[in-house]
């Protein structure tokens, strides 16, 4: 267990490295150069070759990569080019509305998918199954700034339900999460319905049946426990489909998170703030595909490690 | 051949998927002929006197957007950036990662190892993201989010390519072609790319609804094509705050994307229930 552990940590650094090697190869295609930036137009040659020095631009590239990975692992991103402070602590600032919205998005797309995949499941083959599974397709298919804004109108506007947008209460939650959850939710409707198809051939349940134990309870007492297995470990991927969503869902709902802070950084193109939210973004997956690593084999020890 | 079309056509949700995109493939292509407008013009009565946009009626079908254009007309062009972006952004995305996939699975050794270790760290990088810094950093248009969209894009398709390859690969029929002499090339292409056609087809398909949804995700962030080419999701950005009064402008590229994302999803799932092999017979 320990040597596997080790061995995913490594892996993880490593991605995490190769992170660091593609962000600093980005900041290269950016056309604006920051020392004419810096010097403005009518600067002298030699104001010129004093800025690239301060910058350290004269250094060779393996160098100035090495330095841009010191600066990564103290949590230095740069400055933001508009807000004129520091990209790490606008960041952190903005984190907690985004965990917690992430955190509302897995308990929906669960409550959705969950049980919808275990009445497919049980259902399997008859027009209910069909239906259900229709509509997973139309939760993976809508786009969710289409659905956000749907939900916004209806629920929002028309009927008055919830707030327009914003943040602070619980009821100002409700409507994002959704928007953020259903896709994962359609998504795990089809993972459930068919890890409990699988499951529901085993001779256990076979065996359960045959003592006449009622079908609900074979479901949920056997099926479920085994059929959940493979869906638990998924929930560590899903910080990753998150952070792509939360970009859209945050602007929609005006949501003051880490997703609103990327979209006006679009708006402005500011892009030590796009390329910070994009690293502490690939840092969350790899946390999340490392954590979804870890527990597989603790709930499901037929899961063989490698 | 016939065997597959009559599995497929049992399935009554992947023909209507297929339709679906058969309208939209028509009214895009002839969306010069169709369009009752200009998509760009500004018509003078396209406003109210109040400088609103108009509801959806006679004189224009689908309502005018904040600019006074007419949306219908918007809308079939639109189609055509979705469908071009969505076929041949997927469609480079399918061949790098074929390719990568075909190459790693089958070659292994270094440089498998070193295609397969770039895809993770590719996974690593939120797609949409990595799409948006690549395409705040370049200039974006046209050429740049196709280019963006497959460079995120091909991931997911090389690595079920690879796994594919890795268990052709041992199969006695390969082992035999090397023994007669067939080189890496020969068995790449003659040997092993043929068995992975069903799995491509599959993948293509499923494929190219992501991309629809990507490149609306984009335009809708302000980074997709530029104005004024129309595109469904800079639609809806361009009249997101005016949406409480015009809901229309919203919904009705909405369901453009919706539709067009379901259809490619619904057959790219009718055929990997009539071609996977492993999946015949299952309900």
């Amino acid at each position: 267990m320990l040597a596997y552990l080790t061995k995913r940590l490594v892996a993880s650094l490593v991605i995490l490295l190769g992170v660091s090697v593609v962000t600093f190869g980005l900041t290269f295609m950016i056309p604006a150069d920051p020392v004419a930036m810096i010097a403005g137009r009518n600067s002298t040659p030699e104001i010129r070759e004093q800025i690239r020095h301060q910058l350290g631009l004269d250094r060779p590239l393996p160098e100035r990569y090495v330095r841009y990975l010191g600066r990564l692992v103290q949590g230095d991103l740069g400055k933001s080019y508009a807000r004129k402070s520091d990209v790490g602590e606008l960041i952190a600032s903005r984190l907690p509305p985004t965990l917690l919205l992430m955190l509302a998005a897995v308990i929906a797309e669960l409550l959705i998918g969950l049980p919808a995949g275990i009445y497919a499941a049980s259902r399997r083959g008859r027009v209910s199954d069909k239906t259900a599974m229709t509509l997973s397709f139309i939760s993976v298919s809508t786009p969710q700034f289409v659905l956000g804004l749907t939900l916004i109108y209806v629920f929002a506007y028309l009927l008055g339900w919830f707030p327009l947008g914003g943040y602070g209460s619980f009821s100002h939650l409700i409507l994002p999460a959704l928007t953020l959850g259903l896709a994962g939710g359609g998504w795990y409707s089809r993972m459930m319905r068919s890890s409990m198809i699988e499951v529901l051939r085993n001779d256990y349940i076979r065996t359960a049946r045959a003592k006449g134990m009622p079908e609900w309870r074979v479901i949920l007492k056997h099926g479920l426990r085994n059929a959940i297995l493979p869906i638990v470990a998924m929930i560590g991927l899903d910080v990753g489909i998150f952070m792509s969503g939360v970009v859209v869902v945050e602007n929609v709902f005006g949501w003051p998170g880490v997703g609103q802070l990327m979209w006006q950084a679009i708006q402005s193109l500011d892009i030590p703030i796009i390329m910070g939210v994009t690293i502490v973004a690939a840092c969350f997956i790899v946390i999340g595909n490392l954590i979804a690593d870890m527990i597989s084999p603790l709930i499901d020890p037929r899961i063989a490690l490698r | 051949m016939g065997g597959f079309w009559k599995r497929f056509r049992r399935d009554r949700l992947a023909v209507f998927g297929l339709v679906i995109i058969a309208i939209l493939v028509g009214a895009a292509l002839l969306a010069p002929w169709l369009a009752p407008y200009d998509p760009s013009e500004q018509f003078f009565d396209g406003l109210t006197l109040e400088g609103a946009p108009l509801p959806p009626g006679e004189r224009f079908w689908f309502g005018t957007d904040t600019n006074g254009r007419d949306q219908f007309s918007r809308l079939l062009y639109g189609a055509r950036t979705s469908l071009l972006i969505g076929i041949v952004a997927n469609g480079i995305a399918v061949l790098i990662g074929t390719t990568l996939g075909l190459v790693a699975g089958y070659v292994r050794g270094v440089l498998g190892a070193a295609i397969m270790r770039l895809t993770d760290l590719m996974m690593a990088f939120p797609a949409l993201l990595l799409a948006i810094a690549l395409a705040a950093i370049l200039k974006p248009g046209l050429n740049i989010v196709i280019l963006v969209i497959a460079l995120v894009n091909w991931v997911q398709i090389a690595r079920v390519i690879y796994t594919e390859t890795v268990g052709l690969s041992q199969r006695e029929y390969i082992e035999a072609a090397r023994a007669m002499g067939a080189g890496t090339a020969r068995i790449l292409l003659r040997h092993l790319l043929p068995h992975l056609v069903p799995t491509i087809i599959v993948y293509a398909t499923l494929g190219i609804a992501t991309t629809v949804l990507l490149e609306s995700m984009l335009s809708f962030l302000g980074r997709g094509v530029q104005p004024p080419t129309p595109a469904w999701g800079m639609m809806i950005f361009e009249s997101q705050s005016y949406f409480l009064n015009a809901p229309w402008l919203v919904f009705i590229p909405g369901a453009a994307i919706l539709i067009l994302a379901l259809a490619f999803n619904l057959v790219g799932d009718g055929l990997r229930d009539v071609l996977d092999p492993t999946q015949r017979g299952r309900g």
